[in-house]
């Protein structure tokens, strides 16, 4: 249970861990946009080319493995795979290139398949480099400050910036009673591994009635806690931290509209002409 | 049943080296049947982990040494740790914290449900009342209460008859006093204490309280950094008090009071449970006056 990574942020001194979390989550936004521009036909995989380009020099100047980033791919490998089988079996258009019984696979299934596996591989990898430089605390701080504008609204931003990071930090908490709850009932004689799947999570009732009264427990005691210190919201609150752009953030964001850009023009080959 | 464990080993973490921590480094110990064996050593020693072996809830890795409890060898892949858990009974910190079910009844039941499987209601009943008055409550006032709405005592008392109810030969608890305040940390103790004269054979207790350890326990063991320093009866382990003291580790009052009134002449060397402690200083105070 202690392996279930939550968060993955990777401690290092480095050029992106510097950077301002907004400017950080807005990049990623961009680059997401920047990933789904890049259009099929004709220039496609130059565009992808690029945001991989991106995607690397990001990881060398944040100091991280590229192994860890590439690591985010496994919780959602099953999903593309997924999506790129359905492609090569039932996208019939193009011309047939393998026929096996009832298996026909034609080109543009192939296409798209590989169309679909470097779209989403890159979007994941783009967001992983967010989160393995961005602290779960400061992506937390960051989302409360872009939200900022909604109080115009009403919207109770600070509140839900609070109930962010009290779940973010009560996870590993939980995780560990979790651990230990499983123990117990172990030691009376719980399976939680034979069975089918209806017996399997009937077997989890006693775990989560107890994790559930600890959570009740838990809150209460937080929300006392914090009544005693006559906690009172967002009024007049200052930060410990406070975010401030800098010279990384401006360099940021003109690498990352150098990228747009560049996508736009690779996938409007005139323009590209134009240009060059 | 005896424990036996022959150079165990644990780490946590294994996969990576930054993180690795080794809990225990070549654990060697043996616990007899009917031992009352207490487990010493400050957060972090090691003694959660180790008890955790001891019912399989943390598997013996390769080359990690062995246990041997009884016919039971726990390297043994093929080892049946079903029925192994129903003969050693683990009582965790807060053991509260594990009831789970509508009644106190079907709470207490829940093990003997686990470990067999075409038992017979009337059997489950006789089984269950008798674990819930080994613990000193009163079955029928209690039975179909929800175990909520239980004070703090006696949630505790219903959990530990819930891993009773299976009659281990051994019984585990880790800091099973912990929270307790001190009428309540005595009945517990008189609690185990009966417990060692019903079908529980063994006794280990976890504890960081010295004095509890030589007020009940026959022998223990100090553990730190992952290894076992001594092993005898209290007596014996808490000689040198120096050691301790170096280890963030504390000796029972009557320890203090022996080394005190040795510095005026009076030689107690009792068994360092406070009424052999008491007798033995009338004793020494009756020569003293003849």
């Amino acid at each position: 249970m202690k392996d279930v990574a939550f968060g993955q942020y990777y401690p290092a001194e480095s050029f992106v861990h510097k950077m301002d979390a907004r400017v950080k989550i807005l990049a990623v936004i961009a680059y997401m946009v920047a990933v789904f521009l890049v259009k099929s036909v004709p220039y496609q995989f130059l565009g992808f080319a690029a945001c991989l380009l991106f995607v690397m020099i990001a990881t060398a100047v944040a100091k991280v493995p590229f192994l860890r980033v590439l690591k985010s791919i496994k919780a959602i490998l099953f999903f593309v795979v997924l999506s790129a089988v359905l492609q090569l079996f039932f996208n019939t258009s193009g011309t047939l290139v393998f026929e096996w019984k009832f298996i026909k696979i034609y080109n543009g299934g192939l296409l798209n398949a590989a169309f679909i596996i470097a779209r989403i591989t890159l979007i994941v990898l783009g967001a992983s480099i967010l989160t393995l430089t961005t602290s779960p605390v400061e992506i937390a701080d960051g989302i409360e400050s872009l939200l900022y504008p909604l109080k115009w609204i009403k919207f109770p931003v600070h509140e839900f910036a609070l109930i962010m990071s009290i779940a973010l930090r009560f996870i590993p908490t939980l995780l560990d009673e979790t651990d230990r709850i499983i123990k117990a009932q172990k030691a009376r004689g719980a399976d939680f591994e034979s069975g089918n799947i209806f017996k399997r999570a009937k077997a989890l009732i006693p775990v989560l009635i107890p994790l559930l009264i600890s959570s009740f427990r838990r809150a209460d005691e937080l929300a006392d806690a914090m009544d005693a210190r006559c906690y009172s919201g967002s009024k007049c609150r200052t930060k410990y931290k406070k975010m401030k752009l800098t010279w990384r953030d401006l360099i940021g964001t003109l690498v990352i509209g150098g990228l747009i850009t560049g996508v736009v023009l690779l996938n409007n080959s005139g323009l590209l002409a134009v240009v060059i | 049943m005896r424990i036996e464990t022959e150079n165990l080993s644990y780490v946590y973490s294994q996969s990576s080296k930054a993180l690795a921590v080794h809990a225990l480094s070549g654990v060697s110990l043996t616990i007899e049947e009917g031992d009352f064996f207490g487990i010493i050593g400050h957060t972090g020693s090691g003694k959660s982990t180790f008890v955790q072996h001891l019912n399989g809830l943390i598997k013996i890795g390769k080359n990690c040494g062995g246990i041997k409890i009884g016919e039971y060898d726990l390297a043994d892949k093929k080892c049946d740790f079903k029925s192994l858990r129903a003969k050693v009974g683990m009582v965790f910190q807060y053991p509260e914290q594990q009831l789970f079910a509508e009644t106190v009844r079907e709470d207490v039941a829940f093990g003997l449900r686990n470990f067999n499987k075409d038992i017979s209601e009337q059997e489950i009943e006789s089984r269950v009342r008798e674990s819930i008055e080994l613990v000193g409550l009163n079955y029928d006032r209690i039975k179909n209460k929800s175990p909520f709405e239980l004070s703090g005592g006696q949630k505790r008392r219903v959990a530990i008859a819930g891993v009773i109810v299976t009659r281990p030969e051994i019984l585990v608890l880790d800091e099973p006093a912990a929270g307790l305040d001190p009428v309540g940390k005595r009945e517990f103790l008189s609690l185990l204490k009966r417990l060692h004269k019903s079908f529980v054979r063994t006794i280990i207790l976890v504890s960081h309280d010295m004095n509890i350890v030589s007020e009940n326990c026959t022998r223990a063991a100090i553990f730190s950094g992952g290894k076992v320093l001594s092993v005898g009866t209290p007596k014996e382990i808490f000689s040198d008090h120096e050691k301790l003291k170096s280890l963030g580790l504390d000796v029972p009052v009557t320890a203090y009071l022996e080394k005190a009134l040795k510095t005026v002449g009076i030689d107690t060397d009792s068994d360092l449970t406070v009424d052999g402690f008491i007798d033995a200083y009338l004793n020494q105070c009756a020569e003293v006056d003849e």
